[in-house]
């Protein structure tokens, strides 16, 4: 990074520190940091938006429907979630391998499962292998987001089921009263209304996403921690910068950052619920 | 049933007893039960002492920060605002590295009888490393759940105690706790709950697995790379996990028909089936 970096060997301490917290692998750990505010700020309009549809779906006139999301909103919370970060990304990567395959690759007619192995032809592999590198990212990225939008989603559906009840029924039959149709009723009456309720129970789920972003390192993806298990490892005398085993204090910045955010997160949560002050 | 070779090799696998090889070729869904559940043991022996070690000091420590001594207060609030505001599993990573770093030592521990030596090594393996980085997350969140429902108690509750001349001890044993883990029971349900999902993080974060037995999502996790199937092994954890849950729930529910029973039926705090979950 600075000019005199060219030969680590010979600098002081304080430039050895700067030109080491500098290097192209630390650039590369703090661009990490903006991954897990980007799965954040992906994750959690999309993880709302599942729940608030699995929420009027539990509240839907069709048995099916309300079978169905009930079921998804109850087991989805009942397994832990770090279950459903192995299980998502294997499961829909088979599925659309296995499709394309079907697709691209009628003439071969062996099973994929062959004995331990999952066999697709090089056509149906997606990314394909000659794909560049940043594309394989962006595909795990995606499937991380999949992964935490359904968990999350559950969790949300439980709070929008909840703050939709809490909605003053005298309401609801008014509008009924008055002829509104169901969309109606969701539109102008319930939809207006729910955030207050939301707002406690979603401030919660806010920050058990936050402290699960970690485990984006459980679905192979280059974080944090994967950037401070690598940097920190003790390096010899053959790299730039030989250091013993540091780990423990890349772990404990990363401690550091988050409870940063949680904290910034909590002020700014506590700010918006006093504006919208409830009297329960 | 051909199960019965199989339980006899793998149900004991996760502590060291039964076949030294796991299933490697030819996995049966009979392999693929036992050994998860085998697992299970792993999972409930980190969830029920880190619980009651958790329980125990959460209610000291909540009971501390409500009398506000000026320090103690001070340092609880830290460290609880540290094992709530950061993710389990970096405190698993920082925790198991300052371990390694510890000096190896042993401490001769003289019981009457015998002589025990407490290793520091001890503390990078999973059965006691895991154990207390568990504990210490549990009775920081059950300390501030706690430590609410304390704030919550009616003034008048106590000053009647204190009128009738209840000494310190007796007003908290009769009046204050009792009180305290009613209010809070549902949460605490939760908490519990959560700390039983915490556990699969153990062996996902740095503690290694020795001789491979390691808990229940260790073993479906080595199954689904091993027959690169997860149609099998992850529903199954899920089966295992869903009971567990709601075997929780059925204790706790116990428990606090026991705390609430003479309240009239209105005032009871029930318990639902998969609540809110607040961490």
């Amino acid at each position: 990074m600075f000019e005199y970096c060219t030969d680590p060997d010979v600098l002081s301490t304080f430039e050895w520190f700067s030109c080491y917290l500098t290097n192209g692998k630390h650039l590369l750990f703090y661009k990490s940091f903006g991954l897990i505010i980007l799965l954040l700020f992906i994750t959690a309009p999309l993880a709302a938006l599942l729940g608030l549809l699995a929420a009027v779906a539990i509240k839907s006139k069709s048995l099916l429907l309300r079978l169905f999301s009930k079921a998804y909103a109850n087991i989805v919370r009942g397994i832990p979630d770090i279950i459903f970060f192995l299980f998502i990304p294997i499961t829909i990567d088979q599925l659309i391998e296995f499709t394309r395959h079907k697709i691209k690759c009628p003439e071969i007619v062996d099973s994929v499962w062959q004995g331990s192995d999952f066999v697709v032809c090089g056509a149906a592999k997606l990314p394909l292998n000659s794909d560049p590198q940043w594309i394989h990212d962006i595909y795990g990225f995606l499937l991380a987001v999949f992964s935490f939008t359904i968990v999350y989603g559950a969790f949300a559906a439980n709070t929008f089921y909840g703050a939709m009840n809490s909605v003053p029924q005298s309401q609801i039959e008014t509008g009924k009263s008055f002829g509104m149709s169901r969309k109606q009723i969701y539109t102008s009456i319930i939809f207006p209304q729910m955030w207050r309720y939301a707002l406690p129970g979603l401030s919660n789920l806010w920050m058990l996403l936050i402290k699960s972003t970690p485990l984006l390192f459980l679905l192979g993806i280059q974080d944090v921690v994967y950037w401070a298990r690598e940097l920190g490892g003790s390096k010899t005398s053959i790299f730039h910068y030989p250091h013993p085993d540091w780990r423990v204090w890349y772990f404990l910045s990363l401690l550091v950052f988050y409870l940063l955010l949680t904290k910034i997160s909590e002020l700014i949560l506590n700010r918006i619920s006093k504006k919208i002050y409830l009297p329960i | 049933m051909v199960c019965n070779a199989t339980i006899e090799d793998y149900a004991l696998r996760s502590i060291g007893i039964g076949e030294k090889l796991l299933p490697k070729s030819d996995i049966t869904l009979c392999d693929q039960f036992v050994l998860i559940g085998s697992g299970v043991i792993w999972n409930l022996y980190f969830c029920i002492i880190a619980l009651a070690f958790g329980f125990i000091f959460a209610i000291l420590t909540a009971i501390l920060r409500f009398n506000k001594y000026r320090f103690l207060s001070k340092a609880i609030d830290i460290y609880v605002f540290i094992f709530r505001g950061s993710p389990l599993f970096i405190q698993f990573f920082c925790a198991y590295e300052i371990f390694v770093l510890l000096p190896k030592i042993g401490f001769d521990i003289n019981l009457l009888f015998t002589t025990i030596t407490v290793e520091t090594s001890w503390l990078t393996k999973a059965w006691l490393g895991a154990v207390l980085v568990l504990f210490l997350n549990t009775t920081a969140y059950s300390s501030e759940i706690f430590y609410g429902a304390l704030k919550s108690i009616p003034k008048h509750d106590i000053e009647a105690a204190e009128a009738f001349g209840l000494s310190t001890r007796r007003k908290y044993r009769k009046i204050i706790i009792p009180t305290m883990l009613r209010n809070s029971w549902s949460s605490y349900t939760n908490e519990a709950i959560f700390l039983f999902h915490a556990t699969t993080l153990v062996f996902f974060s740095s503690f290694p697995a020795w001789r491979q037995s390691g808990d229940a999502l260790y073993y479906a996790s080595y199954f689904a790379d091993k027959t690169f199937n997860p149609f099998v092994p992850y529903p199954i954890i899920a089966v295992y996990f869903i009971s567990i849950t709601l075997l929780i729930i059925l204790i706790f529910k116990i428990i606090n028909v026991y705390f609430t029973k003479h309240l009239p039926k209105k005032r009871k705090m029930p318990i639902k089936l998969f609540t809110n979950m607040v961490r």
